[in-house]
């Protein structure tokens, strides 16, 4: 009988199991996941979970896994691969054998030399146990150092600055968010994050941070020492898929599937941070956003099913950080021209990229309109050109609407 | 508790208790309603729990916010005058029953 195992109960790994089902695929189906709890939604725990103790959100609920006959292993981790036999080993000596094989597990927060992981004063945002942790010392917290500009970073800085922390946020390269926005957000997106956001952003800090000594704790970066209360270490991923420590999958760059390139090895790929290939030809980047995630594992079902095409869906995200509402449709490169619609003294606009004369990527900041006729464009045959934006009273979301409603 | 009734194109429906506060998306993930996603965790960020709320509690319910208009243009399935997100509609203690009709699709 054929059998699917899946490696990691995130978003992607539950998707692929809901995907196979609904498509009528009637073989076994495992989820293996290292985490004791239902899976669950990872994007509030960055946001509301660190305000109240609630209930974490499941992916889906216990009758799911019930009624569709996915076997969930809980509060297990697979420790080999073999791949000669077609079976995985689990932390508990158990065997799994699997016709097709499925990795899903994630990216890991990237470590750098001097941070004392073990801290309890360091803290990073990956699971529930840590953002209860987190959130727990945030009832005492009175200065807290964010390392990394990043989207986790700042939206538990908007919380932390909320609850009435003093904020201070240090990034290594020359501006925040630096690796997600276009060039067009220096100014603004540093100036907002500044008003509503942390207390402070320190540009090009070196990152080499010590923590030692209790109660409190310091970050020295390029000799300055900021001390604190709690240390957040965002989840940043590393790159490579690794194993064990090693890398052991590679992706294949020449198509835009999820399989890997090892011979007679079944589709998988990482959950948040699988690989997509970029709109410039053989170049792949990273993702990590639920959209990405459950989209990958959609195809994924479909190229264990052998149903699959092209994997061609429009990478979109969405962050909230305060008041303020970002959301990214597409991907822009490097080298895109940009046009900015909108009000940005006001806090609504969004900057359009453009490659060869058509648009790439829209991020919008507080215009959910633009976002939403953006991911519509970016999925059609009709994307807009520089020339079409750049006509007075031009606006994305009229575009849009004249598209047929099967677009999407 | 509350009671929500979700009626499904091709199904019997579904009847879900849950404390009030808590988001009619929230109360179908949890009890693994099918038809209700909730991709994006409740940010009014996917339009994946698009719901018809059945016309008689039209009413009853808080009017529809900026985010959720413009989210409800670009649900899966048609958008009608009873269309809202479950992810914006909490359940309430003086109103305790609520039907709604789950759509063909949401993805």
């Amino acid at each position: 009988m054929e059998r699917v195992v899946v490696i990691g109960a995130g978003h992607a790994g539950v998707q692929v199991a809901a995907s196979l089902r609904e498509a009528g695929f009637t073989g076994a189906v495992t989820i293996v996941a290292d985490e004791d709890h239902l899976p669950y939604q990872r994007p509030p725990l960055s946001k509301d979970h660190l305000h109240e103790a609630s209930a974490p959100l499941p992916l889906r609920g216990r009758t799911f896994y019930e009624d569709n006959a996915v076997e969930l292993l809980g509060g297990l981790t697979a420790t080999t691969i073999d791949r000669a036999r077609n079976a995985v080993t689990l932390s508990d000596g158990r065997i799994l054998p699997y016709t097709r094989l499925v990795l899903a597990t994630g990216a890991r927060a990237r470590c750098l030399p001097g941070v004392d992981e073990a801290h309890p004063g360091v803290h990073q945002i990956r699971t529930l146990a840590d953002a209860e942790k987190l959130r727990g010392a945030l009832r005492t917290a009175r200065r807290a150092v964010v390392v990394g500009a990043g989207f986790l970073g700042l939206e538990f800085a908007a919380v932390a600055r909320g609850k009435g922390v003093d904020v201070t946020v240090l990034e290594a390269g020359p501006r925040v968010l630096g690796r997600s926005l276009s060039r067009r957000w220096r100014p603004t997106s540093g100036r907002r994050t500044r008003r509503t956001g942390p207390g402070s952003c320190s540009a090009r800090a070196s990152l080499t941070c010590s923590c030692a000594g209790t109660p409190s704790k310091g970050c020295g970066t390029s000799g300055t020492f900021y001390p604190a209360d709690l240390v957040l270490w965002p989840w940043e991923p590393t790159r490579a898929t690794t194993w064990r420590g090693r890398r052991v999958w590679r992706w294949r760059t020449a198509s835009s599937s999820t399989r890997t390139c090892a011979p007679r090895t079944p589709p998988s790929w990482r959950s948040a941070t699988a690989r997509l290939r970029r709109p410039e030809p053989g170049s792949i980047g990273c993702l990590e956003s639920v959209q990405n995630a459950t989209d990958q594992a959609r195809h994924a079902a479909e190229v264990i099913l052998g149903s699959a095409g092209p994997y061609a869906a429009v990478p979109w995200f969405w962050s909230h950080q305060g008041s303020l509402r970002l959301q990214i449709a597409g991907v822009r490169g490097p080298a895109d021209a940009t046009v900015t619609l909108g009000d940005v003294d006001a806090g609504k606009f969004s900057v359009l990229s453009f490659r060869d004369g058509l648009m790439t990527c829209v991020e919008s900041l507080n215009r959910p309109a633009d976002h939403l006729a953006a991911r519509r464009l970016l999925g059609s045959d009709h994307r807009p050109t520089l020339d079409d934006v750049t006509v007075p009273g031009f606006q994305l979301k009229a575009v849009a609407a004249g598209l047929a409603p099967a677009a999407t | 508790m509350p009671t929500v009734v979700f009626h499904h194109p091709d199904a019997p429906p579904d009847v879900v208790e849950a404390p009030a506060e808590t988001s009619l998306m929230r109360a179908a993930v949890q009890r693994g309603v099918r038809g209700i996603v909730g991709e994006c965790g409740g940010q009014a960020m996917c339009a994946t729990c698009h719901v018809y709320v059945h016309p008689e509690y039209l009413d009853e319910l808080e009017p529809i916010g900026e985010d959720e208009d413009e989210m409800l243009e670009d649900t899966a399935a048609p958008r009608l005058e009873r269309s809202r997100l479950g992810c914006q509609v909490p359940l309430d203690d003086a109103r305790p029953e609520i039907h709604v009709d789950v759509p063909q699709t949401q993805v």
